[in-house]
């Protein structure tokens, strides 16, 4: 299957009026592999520059009990030896073509990159096929590398009180789902990760039937095409890849509350997240009215709802703001964060907040702020183009969390067409404080 | 979330990369004399724009320390007739985006805007550089933001080893205190302040700015006397140079966390002088910020002693310094300051041909990769400017890498790296090391 998109003028569709901006798209083909290995090419001219992104549908919520932070894990350990190159010697030779790597682990996939100079691409598909199923893993070089990710856990979660209390919102707000657990682990687990753990996680998991290949820059689907066929094209599926079937969460029925002191802490903080829609495929419509209602709550530190009643008509807080994360396979997440002022107790500022969330919910929203927003989310499309990187992760996101390239496509659209009346349904919906967690983060002295 | 290689960099925008040597760069002179560089780019109907004003925080009195950060800051928060919620309201009708950032040495302005509505756009951000209103509720307000950050501060030990380092490192001359200031100056500023910052900071003699997109130079020219033609033709007295203070020894500032924080480093190498370019490419094989490099090698790969570990030249207009920072656990500390001692002792004896060979390969090559947007490409072109280098740079810089020698890095190794004058500043607790004077 192959299907071309060529840049779809949206400014025909839809009236220009005062303030409107046109929709421009990416050029984007897609196909697939005999061996099941998805691939999206991205087009941009403009540089002789290309990134490959290798994407595996698996990632912290895919780990088995017991072994938290094993796709993380496995995410360095990728860098080790293979049968036909030495550890490390990966990122010499992507190095050596004066190219970056990295990668990165979420709680639905594993991704890893390489931005290079277009004519190098077919090098760096010949490795990254070469680690997909031929690495070669010793004790010692997980005992190392073990010790590595026990130091990055110590310095992004363990050093950070902001951190850890975030964790332990998550773990609160997912009783079965392992959206619970946090992307690198905890930390007893992380000690206990060896390498038959390791391994059976690779042989099941990292297989071209569970990848997507994104490619993006001044690179031809053909030209693509041939070199994936002659890289990723021999290497043979996983067969009976069982779908991704998490445990799922059941309604929640009962608000949850955390209090957090830490030492280190110095002004106290709120966060409340609720349980909400992700985006689905064929049906973002929910979704696309969430990123509304975040912007409208909390979005601009000026003009948002959240901003203007606590930061500027009776201040209460330092500084407030709305956030949703819909980018996910089985749930999203709505949230709100906030800083009292010095002198408003934490009650104070939490029932301002909750005071602020009823009247939007009795009166809805401004159809000025409305129109803002909508505007904005057209240019941010013209501004997307300027990044095909960026552009790389938004398709390989979308691809790994259960949406297709047709989604993808759909979603500026979908978010023009979102009607002041479908913010207010899903606002009823998800705002209901039954089905959300509120945590408390504060200093030690501050504990009653 | 990218999890495995924090960036601990602060690479040098002025070696940043063009393969792309048919790169376009137009100087462009504007009617009333203000200059530019200027990328036409046709192919999305947008245009980003850098400004770059120098002086920054380092203008800032001492007894007032802060009040240029403060005053950045408060650019957005009301100009002209608009009050701060108007002004946002306008700006985000238009979809265009400002930002506004202060740093040691600069305030920079980043704005992109849609073609459609450029001159509304530009109007908007004139009113915002030329005439902000400074509202006494606003800098309380935006003050109470930064007094929480300060405080955050004092408890978070990335942040505190900056600050003890930078003391050592500067004494009594602004680079000496965090740009933001302290409780107690920031407490203190005024609107009058606010003003006289303002007045300081923005000015046309220490200007530098590019432009990337949907724009003709003739349209750029127009655009930048309406911008900036009001602002003062000079500024406020820069600070003159910063002596570097840093003797060779440990200074640890005890604090309770699980890892302790290390920064390191001693005086750099200035931008100007005739060994940099052997300068960068010798940091680039000791401390790159990227796999491969030795530090990250000896204390990431072989004996899992940190998640990063990087080292860079610093060139502050007012001070050059060579220094690094990393992060272990409170157990390794000594260790892992022990092995960075013995790697800096190793860097002052030069490297080997395969060294060189393998590092001149991936500069040069990585050459194309800042250039692939127009915001990076705008980015990159300010900052080569700030350099002091000519719109021929981008067609020469990869021959200047290639020049590099053996010998050329030997001469430089001996000056730049001196293990006895290397100050550690270790936050935490880390076990076996104690300060030295």
């Amino acid at each position: 299957m192959r299907m071309t998109f060529r840049a779809v003028a949206l400014a025909a569709l839809v009236p220009i009026t005062a303030g409107a901006v046109a929709v421009q798209a990416e050029t984007v083909t897609d196909f697939t592999l005999d061996n099941g290995l998805q691939v999206v090419v991205i087009e941009d001219h403009r540089a002789p520059v290309a990134v490959q992104m290798l994407w595996y549908r698996t990632g912290a919520a895919d780990e088995a009990p017991g072994q938290s932070g094993i796709a993380h894990f496995f995410e360095h350990l990728m860098f080790k030896a293979t049968d036909d190159l030495a550890a490390g010697e990966f990122s010499q030779i992507v190095a050596a073509q004066g190219g970056e790597d990295n990668a990165f682990t979420s709680w639905d996939y594993t991704a890893y990159f390489q931005r290079v100079a277009a004519d190098r691409l077919d090098l760096m598909m010949q490795i990254e096929a070469d680690r997909m199923r031929d690495l070669i893993l010793t004790d010692d070089v997980v005992a190392t590398e073990r010790n590595v990710i026990l130091e990055e856990r110590n310095q992004r979660t363990d050093s950070d009180p902001g951190s850890l209390f975030s964790e332990q919102l998550r773990a609160a707000q997912y009783l079965n789902h392992p959206y619970a657990i946090p992307i690198i682990g905890w930390r007893h687990e992380i000690e206990g990760l060896d390498r038959a753990e390791a391994e059976a996680f690779y042989r099941t998991y990292y297989a071209p039937n569970n990848a997507v290949l994104v490619v993006a820059g001044d690179v031809t689907p053909d030209a693509v095409r041939d070199m994936a066929e002659k890289h990723y094209g021999p290497i043979a599926p996983t067969p009976g890849l069982a779908p991704r079937q998490r445990p799922q969460e059941p309604p929640q029925l009962a608000e949850r509350r955390l209090t957090m002191q830490d030492a280190r802490v110095t002004e106290p903080f709120l966060l409340r997240s609720y349980l909400a829609p992700q985006r689905r495929s064929g049906d973002q419509k929910e979704a696309a009215a969430l990123v509304y209602l975040a912007e409208l709550l909390g979005g601009s530190g000026t003009t948002s709802l959240l901003a203007r009643k606590l930061q500027f008509e009776d201040p209460k807080v330092v500084h407030a703001y709305a956030y949703y994360s819909g980018d996910a396979l089985d749930s999203g997440v709505f949230g709100l964060g906030l800083m009292p002022l010095p002198g408003v107790t934490a009650d104070a500022a939490e029932a301002a907040m909750d005071a602020v969330i009823a009247d939007f919910l009795a009166t809805g929203p401004e159809e000025r702020a409305f129109a803002r927003i909508k505007t904005q989310l057209r240019a941010s499309e013209v501004y997307a183009l300027d990044n095909a990187e960026g552009l790389a992760r938004r398709y390989g996101e979308a691809l790994t969390t259960g949406l297709t390239v047709q989604d993808v496509q759909d979603w500026p659209q979908v978010l023009q067409e979102v009607t002041p009346e479908d913010v207010m349904a899903v606002a009823r919906k998800v705002l209901d404080r039954r089905q959300s967690v509120t945590g408390w983060l504060l200093p030690e002295e501050e504990v009653q | 979330m990218i999890r495995r290689l924090v960036t601990l960099c602060l690479l040098p925008l002025l070696l940043a990369n063009p393969l792309r040597a048919e790169i376009a760069i137009q100087e462009v002179t504007s009617p009333a004399g203000i200059k530019a560089w200027l990328v036409e780019e046709h192919a999305i109907p947008f245009t980003a724009l850098e400004i770059r004003f120098g002086g920054g925080s380092a203008l800032d009195d001492p007894a007032k320390r802060g009040a240029v950060h403060l005053m950045t800051a408060l650019l957005e928060e009301g100009a002209a007739e608009m009050n701060a919620q108007k002004f946002a309201e306008s700006r985000d009708a238009l979809a265009a985006d400002f930002r506004f950032d202060s740093g040691m040495d600069t305030v920079s302005v980043s704005a992109r805007m849609l073609t459609e509505n450029r001159s509304k756009a530009v109007e908007l951000l004139r009113l915002a550089l030329v005439h902000p209103r400074f509202d006494q509720d606003a800098v309380d307000r935006v003050r109470g933001q930064v007094l929480a950050g300060i405080r955050a501060g004092r408890k978070d030990p990335g942040t505190l080893a900056s600050e003890t380092f930078n003391r050592l490192a500067f004494g009594a001359h602004p680079y000496g205190q965090a740009a933001e200031g302290t409780e107690d100056s920031v407490a203190g500023l005024t609107r009058d302040d606010m003003l006289a910052a303002h007045k300081g900071a923005l000015s046309r003699d220490r200007l530098y700015i590019s432009a990337v997109g949907d724009i003709t130079g003739e349209e750029l020219g127009a655009l930048l006397d309406h911008l900036l033609g009001e602002l003062p033709a000079t500024g406020a007295p820069l600070p003159g140079m910063a002596a570097v203070g840093l003797t060779g020894g440990v200074t640890v500032e005890p604090f309770p966390t699980p890892q302790a924080v290390v920064m390191f480093g001693h005086e750099g190498i200035p931008r100007d002088d005739p060994d940099y370019v052997p300068a960068y490419v010798l940091n680039e094989i000791v401390g790159g910020s990227r796999f491969g490099s030795r530090l990250m090698t000896e204390l990431r790969e072989k004996r899992g002693l940190t998640y990063g570990v990087g080292s860079y030249l610093v060139d502050y207009e007012q001070a050059d310094l060579v220094m690094g920072q990393m992060a272990t656990a409170n157990g390794t500390a000594k260790q892992a300051v022990d092995l960075l001692q013995s790697e800096w002792a190793r860097a002052a004896e030069g490297v080997t041909q395969a060294e060189l060979d393998a590092v001149k390969t991936y500069l040069t090559g990585a050459y194309a990769l800042r250039f692939d947007s127009n915001r990076a490409i705008a980015g990159v072109l300010v900052g080569m400017q700030m350099a002091g280098y000519g719109t021929d740079y981008p067609a020469k810089r990869n021959a200047l890498i290639e020049a590099v020698t053996l010998d050329d890095i030997a001469r430089v190794a001996r000056r730049l790296y001196r293990p006895d004058a290397l100050r550690f500043v270790v936050v935490g607790e880390p076990e076996g090391l104690v300060s030295t004077p």
